[in-house]
């Protein structure tokens, strides 16, 4: 236990909360979980299968293209491949893992609550997630996967001209997963403004939450645009509706409008909770506070708002007014400013504190060095003119690989070194973890640096093959080489961490002196996470050792101990001063029950049974009953 | 003026020196830098838009190296306190981040701004109507491009005759899915949109074939849908679209006479023109004058005797999933198909 139990009376406190908070045992404990931190753990083991299934499907890509000509896959196999790495690394590995296991395990922690603020949504969003990446693999497994891009253009997607399943799996399957991803925004956007310890006031929370709260108001706004596309998509496709068809007085440009509407703030969704992470494990890794840090928290919340207006520097090539294109290259590189700030204060903030360069700082490095490189090229794609030369070439696929990948994957290994020990309680090897970075590090320099010259060289991205003749050989097989290389170097991230979990000596609460609350307690975190809600008087709670002896004298007194039942407080959004004490509901099979009625109803509406998918939807209202008859009762 | 000049001077010398440097680093790359690249540039449009990427490299070079110093710095430091007279005051270290994190890049980012997309972008937007002396007509199919001249019966398919150091308005259609017309050393790319025709110049400063293919993902055989523009001296190209113009040469030797017999009696006729018989079909490329091109199937294959009869053979095995399906023939049959085709010239 992390806070110290000095006297009988906390030690009976401590008992009851435990009693309280246990969930079932065995696996219809985690089949009915609540609990935000098993939530996080099944999330990234989903996430991590999804990423696994991408990554197959990335090296099968690039064992095709590692020589020109070659028939490694036939290009309908090619074209299915391409589309499912992206649709698994968008949908079903970047945004699960970042928000779905690494904000669901930690945000609760750092802002001292004992859950999300609805639970049971929390454990919907999950089973959704699961079932949804189940439903758009089963297309797959059925030798109907989607094949006209993860970006999907209409006409290409149109009945007319990919007349199977492929682009229906895709759509409702989309359609699907974004119900867990908007029902988890939600919920961290009420846990953020609601649940904050008493003390923690809007300018005392964590960066990392501030980036959570960008990300999932971007969410909010940002996949009902995608939802809309979707569904005209279907109504086009099975209904015989005429949205996107030109000949019929609808226009294939809508579906691009819609999709950047929603793919653009994509990118900063994708990209914030890294920034998050980076500036979780920089304070604690350099010992000392963020640099400028209002101006940090303004930018990650400005990267969000401005992300909505840039969509159309996706469409430079398709001939949009002149007007309407300097429109938005201006602001997509108003948008390059927020994110300078935040990397300049990463700097200073290493070049100014006493940095340690172990595992996690090493990752968070490398996700500077690829992030300076991806938004170099970012920027260049704001030149109009240089935009529709590249765009669509293999330099496009480098620009973004350096920020999806270099930029939004690094932090996020960087985060599973650095909340390893919290997590499991032990700690991994740090000679394995290094060796582990820089085997990744070349990797992905020798995957996707070469890119940038093949688009130059003019090579097109989305094909299956090259002639020979085009000189673009070398390149590719130097790629194929390197993605192996990153390969290799995943695996022994695996491999360390592994070892760690089952042989590691014991991290102790606090192993790398952090700044945040999560610290706080022990390795692993209860059930309740913490004996005493937490006092906090700045951003930086575990560094004010005042506040954490306070606890401890806390728990004796029983003071916001809240032993007598499933809750947590609630604060102001602002100030964050008490405001009332939250009845949690606990464990329930509900979630779990209405994702499954929810996948019946998608599976009958891809099948065209009408009639058998409103069974499926009664079948999930009665679930939804059932869950309202269990609320908890308001405590007091 | 002469300052000017002589600062004019200097900054061709130094792109003519960026331009050396990344000929020279592609050429240590591969082994032969061109065919279609956005740096083997021959027109005005594709030459500003390198040059735009050769500032904006020379630019972004020296933030990256300032970047890799700045963390050089904090790694010499590691374990110590870092430069402790900057980190000492929280509004020195905000107002380095000020500086460096916005108004050093609001000045970068305003310069890229105006060259690239008032001075650059002049060049190469769509030509101003009236400033080209010829149109030509170039719709994307799955998979294969088809040209026509307006004023002329000519029409072709992949294979683009332009009359060098002309500007030629080019308008781009679809005839299906969207694709997107790309000769990187020519001028950038423009989609092709069912509904929204676009337009773009094509110029060529001299003599040459310049390899272009389509850019937006557009289905099976993406990949395959290549395209080359061919500049020549404006006689030969009046004499080719001349040419190109005329119905086909009829068949002259015994084994041709067979082979139109059994394109008018077999389904190909039903996909494919030729103009001067009864073949008027509209979803494969004309094939009027085919014998006098270089390649088939969109710069698939060259086109030669064997490869034309592989072709006719097993379309579906030169290039899988294409529109064109295998029908039934016999080998002498191909054999007459084939040399049938390629005397169309």
């Amino acid at each position: 236990m992390a806070t110290a139990v000095a006297t009988p009376e906390a030690r009976a406190r401590v008992d009851r909360l435990e009693r309280i908070w246990t969930e079932r045992p065995g696996l219809v404990g985690w089949l009915t979980t609540t609990d935000h931190k098993r939530i996080g753990l099944m999330y990234l083991f989903a996430a991590s299968a999804f990423f696994l299934a991408g990554g197959i499907e990335a090296l099968l890509v690039r064992t095709q293209l590692a020589a020109p000509e070659q028939g490694v896959l036939s290009p309908q196999a090619y074209n299915q491949v391409f589309t499912m790495h992206g649709i698994t690394m968008v949908f079903l590995f970047v945004i699960p893992i970042s928000t779905g296991a690494f904000g669901n395990y930690l945000l609760p922690l750092m802002i001292g609550a004992r859950d999300m603020a609805f639970p049971r949504l929390n454990a919907l969003s999950f089973w959704i997630f699961v079932a949804s990446g189940v439903f758009i693999y089963a297309g797959l497994a059925v030798g109907q996967a989607p094949d006209a891009g993860w970006f999907d253009y209409v006409p290409l997607a149109s009945k007319q001209f990919s007349p199977g399943m492929g682009i229906d799996f895709y759509a409702l399957g989309l359609i699907f997963v974004t119900i867990s991803t908007t029902a988890g925004a939600v919920n961290f956007i009420v846990t953020i403004f609601k649940l904050r310890a008493p003390g923690m006031s809007l300018n005392r929370m964590p960066l990392f939450c501030y980036a959570f709260l960008a990300v999932s108001g971007a969410i909010v706004f940002a996949l009902p645009a995608l939802t809309v596309a979707l569904v005209l998509l279907e109504l086009d496709r099975q209904l015989g509706f005429h949205f996107y068809d030109i000949a019929q007085g609808g226009d294939p440009l809508l579906w691009q409008h819609l999709f950047w509407i929603f793919g653009h703030p994509e990118v900063y969704i994708i990209i914030l909770p890294a920034f998050g992470i980076a500036t979780s494990i920089i304070p604690t890794f350099t010992r000392r506070r963020m640099v400028a840090f209002p101006l940090v928290a303004l930018a990650e919340i400005l990267v969000a708002f401005i992300g909505f207006g840039v969509w159309v520097h996706h469409m430079f090539a398709v001939g949009l007014p002149t007007i309407v294109t300097i429109y938005f290259a201006a602001a997509s590189l108003i948008i390059v400013i927020p994110s300078a700030i935040q990397l300049f204060a990463w700097m200073t903030t290493i070049v100014t504190g006493t940095p340690r360069f172990s595992t996690p700082l090493l990752w968070i490095v490398g996700f500077i060095v690829f992030f300076i490189i991806g938004g170099l090229t970012g920027i260049m794609f704001a030149a109009i003119p240089f935009d529709q030369q590249l765009t669509d070439s293999y330099f496009v696929v480098a620009h973004f690989h350096f920020v999806i990948f270099g930029a939004a994957v690094f932090p996020l290994l960087g985060g599973l070194y650095y909340w390893f020990p919290k997590v499991t309680g032990r700690m991994y090897d740090e000679r394995w973890g290094k060796a582990s970075f820089w085997v990744t590090f070349a990797g992905t320099l020798l995957t996707f640096f070469p890119m940038h010259v093949l688009g130059l060289l003019g090579m097109p991205r989305r094909d299956y093959t090259y002639h020979a003749g085009l000189g673009w050989g070398a390149l590719n097989l130097m790629e194929t080489i390197g993605s192996y290389v990153l390969t290799a170097g995943l695996l022994i991230v695996v491999a360390t961490l592994v070892a760690g979990l089952r042989r590691g000596r014991p991290a102790g609460d606090d192993p790398w002196g952090g700044d945040t609350l999560e610290w706080a307690t022990s390795s692993p975190p209860p059930a309740y996470n913490f004996a005493v809600i937490p006092k906090v008087s700045s951003a930086y709670a575990m560094w004010d050792r005042k506040d954490r002896e306070e606890d401890a004298r806390k728990l004796d007194r029983g003071e916001l101990v809240l032993d007598r039942g499933h809750e947590t407080p609630a604060s102001t959004v602002l100030d964050a001063e008490l405001d009332e004490i939250l009845a949690m509901p606990s464990s329930s099979w509900a979630p779990l029950l209405l994702a499954l009625a929810l996948a019946g109803v998608f599976a009958m509406l891809l099948l065209g049974h009408v009639v058998t998918a409103g069974a499926f939807g009664g079948l999930a209202a009665l679930v939804l009953f059932a869950w309202h008859t269990h609320e908890p009762q308001v405590a007091r | 003026m002469t300052g000017r000049a002589d600062r004019c001077e200097n900054r061709r010398s130094v792109i003519a020196a960026l331009r050396i440097l990344g000929v020279v680093a592609c050429a240590v790359l591969i082994a032969g830098c061109g065919r279609q690249s956005t740096l083997d540039t021959h027109s005005q449009p594709a030459r500003e838009i390198a040059d735009l990427w050769w500032w904006m490299l020379a630019a972004a070079a020296l933030v990256l190296a300032g970047v890799l110093a700045l963390l050089f710095v904090g790694w010499r430091q590691r374990d110590r306190p870092g430069l402790t007279m900057l980190g000492g005051l929280a509004e020195h270290t905000t107002a380095l981040v000020v500086a460096f994190g916005v108004c050093v890049p609001l000045l970068a980012l305003v310069a890229v701004f105006v060259v690239a997309n008032f001075s650059v972008a002049g060049v190469t937007e769509a030509p101003a109507q009236g400033s080209t002396s010829m149109t030509i007509d170039i719709t994307g199919r799955q998979w294969f491009w088809e040209v026509r001249y307006p004023g002329s019966r000519a029409i072709t398919a992949n294979e683009i005759h332009i009359p060098v150091r002309t500007r030629v308005n080019a308008v781009l259609r679809s005839g299906d899915v969207i694709h997107s017309f790309w000769v990187p050393s020519l001028n950038r790319k423009a989609d092709m949109i069912p509904g929204h025709p676009n337009r773009i110049l094509l110029y060529a400063d001299e003599p040459g074939v310049y390899r272009g293919q389509c850019a937006e993902f557009c289905g099976t055989q993406h990949a395959n849908m290549a395209t080359t523009v061919i500049a020549e001296s404006p006689a030969r190209f009046a004499a080719w679209v001349a040419r190109e113009a005329e119905p086909r040469s009829a068949p002259q030797t015994p084994l041709q006479q067979a082979g139109e017999r059994v394109f008018l009696g077999s389904s190909c006729a039903s996909c494919h023109t030729i103009a001067g018989t009864a073949a008027r079909g509209t979803i494969g490329p004309d094939l009027t004058h085919v014998g006098s091109r270089r390649t088939l199937a969109a710069l698939t294959i060259p086109n030669t005797a064997a490869q034309m009869r592989n072709w006719i053979a097993h379309p579906q095995r030169v290039k899988p999933g294409n529109r064109m399906p295998a029908i039934r023939l016999s080998d002498r049959e191909v054999d007459a198909l084939a040399g049938y085709l390629e005397g169309l010239r």
